[in-house]
């Protein structure tokens, strides 16, 4: 079980508590999910359509690199890896 | 009188109210105009149209205003051209041009997605329009916001063609060169629009700015005698043109003036910056961002807002993607002039050179109708064709000199195949 860095964006700060940086353990992306709704309940759906696939819009990365080119939900996640969630807004809002 | 029900998410279909809103704040899709279907069939009928004057808004009701419109009044129908000689130069029987080079005011497709989002920005009361831009759409903000006496502010990247640049300093905007490629202004955009309260066509304003585009389809439908293309040509740069004509279509299928839509919807980019090509062609989900390096600066958008919903579209339609390198792209240019007569932009070259390869390849085959969406004006990017032109021959002011000209004049030509620079 990795410990890594999760940086969430300002539209789900809500959900994590106003925190813009939280720590979960997870082996890999899939995993880092479910870690988040355990710690902060309602922020699974947000990630997530109804198929439990990460929606269209929602980019993660890891270690700065996006996930859709490295494995998708399946990337692995080693100790103290930093983990962003950047929404990829159409028509291209600054996702910082 | 609005149709306009409010606004929806194109992803999680939430509902939103029709204000000055761009993206659903739930899960982040970007927010589409839905509309009161059934209410818009009792107006919208045939016959209605026929009495309506020959503009984009004789399909107000699939239009997202309120009110009637305040600027562009004279934007869209533009000619569908029967384009007989490129056919034959193609191989094909049933080709058309749907030749938005010369819309109204400023000479591309551009016109009318801002005649509807200025007009939409006036009715939410905005006093200051702003886009970011390749150049036809800065070029169709200055001209529209001067005419209704808005205030505007541009944002182009720098090394933009000097005719697109001209034709937007001239309407006296507040033009602003940014040092970077579109994607890097796109981005600076979207922080200024967070921060200031102006109606930036393309951003905020989107949902409502994406709908004139329908109005390209509309017309095809109409200029065909209310029959679809079997295919239909377009570029993309942010990739809602071509999710914007398939809508078109689907809307007039819903509402009885079309049969069942057969219509393949073809996506054009150039070879250097064809993210949604290379999706279509490697039958992926995702949409890589590049950096842009083709001279279609109008198409050079690395990181499509629409990709997404482009890709969609070709899916659904059984469409193809094709790219065209900067040699093609100039070859299609002086071919479409050649042949018909209409001098395009490099992005109108994109399309022809992107649809030749489409129908070598067997993808559009040589018997279907098909239309060519011709978006933009050559005179306006002469930079990018000068060099492959032939230089001005110049003779005495005497026949002796005419007749030796006549004589000589295949040589000469070829000899002074030089570049005239003070053209451009």
């Amino acid at each position: 079980m990795a410990k890594v860095k999760v940086r969430i964006p300002a539209p789900l700060q809500k959900i994590t508590q106003n925190k813009q940086e939280v720590i979960c353990e997870a082996v890999n992306i899939k995993e880092l999910i479910t870690d988040l709704e355990r710690q902060f309940p309602g922020i699974k759906e947000r990630l997530l359509d109804e198929n439990g696939k990460i929606r269209r819009f929602i980019n993660f990365y890891v270690n700065d690199e996006d996930i859709r080119f490295l494995k998708h939900d399946e990337t692995s996640l080693s100790d103290g890896a930093e983990v962003s969630i950047i929404p990829a807004i159409a028509g291209g809002i600054n996702p910082r | 009188m609005s149709y306009v029900l409010g606004l929806k998410c194109r992803e999680c279909g939430r509902e939103y109210p029709k204000d000055v809103l761009f993206v659903c704040e739930y899960c982040f899709g970007s927010l589409e105009v839905d509309y009161d279907y059934a209410n818009i069939k009792k107006l919208f009928t045939k016959k209605a149209l026929s009495e309506r004057p020959k503009t984009m808004w004789r399909y107000k009701e699939l239009l997202p205003l309120d009110k009637e419109p305040t600027v562009g009044l004279d934007s869209g129908f533009t000619p569908l051209i029967r384009a007989n000689n490129l056919a034959r130069a193609l191989g094909v029987e049933e080709l058309y041009i749907k030749d938005d080079s010369v819309n109204h005011p400023t000479l591309s497709f551009k016109d009318r997605v801002v005649s509807v989002a200025i007009s939409k920005s006036r009715e939410f009361g905005f006093d200051t329009v702003a886009c970011a831009s390749t150049g036809n759409l800065a070029n169709s903000v200055a001209a529209q916001a001067a005419s209704c006496g808005l205030k505007a502010y541009i944002f182009i990247p720098a090394d933009l063609e000097s005719g697109k640049v001209v034709s937007s300093l001239i309407y006296n905007p507040n033009l602003i060169g940014i040092e970077g490629n579109y994607d890097e202004v796109n981005r600076l955009c979207s922080e200024i629009a967070s921060k200031y309260r102006w109606a930036f066509v393309n951003i905020n304003i989107r949902p409502y700015y994406a709908e004139g585009s329908k109005s390209m389809g509309y017309e095809i439908a109409e200029q065909l005698g209310w029959k679809l293309p079997q295919h239909i040509v377009a570029p993309s740069a942010g990739g809602s043109l071509i999710t914007k004509l398939w809508k078109s279509f689907k809307e007039l299928e819903k509402l009885g003036f079309v049969a069942q839509v057969e219509t393949r919807v073809h996506c054009a980019q150039g070879a250097g910056c064809a993210p949604i090509v290379t999706a279509i062609k490697e039958k992926s989900d995702i949409i890589r961002p590049v950096k842009p390096k083709t001279i279609a600066k109008s198409l050079a958008i690395g990181n499509p807002a629409d990709g997404y919903y482009a890709l969609d579209a070709v899916r659904r339609s059984g469409g193809y993607g094709e790219e065209a390198s900067d040699e093609e792209i100039i070859e299609a240019i002086k071919l479409l002039a050649k042949s018909e007569g209409i001098f395009t932009e490099t992005a109108g070259g994109v399309t022809l050179a992107a649809a030749k390869k489409l129908i070598a390849q067997k993808l559009i085959p040589r018997d279907e109708s098909i239309v060519l969406c011709i978006t933009g004006n050559g005179l306006k990017t002469q930079e990018a064709v000068v060099k492959a032109l032939p230089g001005l021959i110049k003779i005495k002011p005497s026949l002796a000199s005419f007749e030796e000209h006549i004589k000589n004049g295949e040589k000469q030509k070829i000899a002074e195949n030089k570049v005239i620079e003070y053209y451009i």
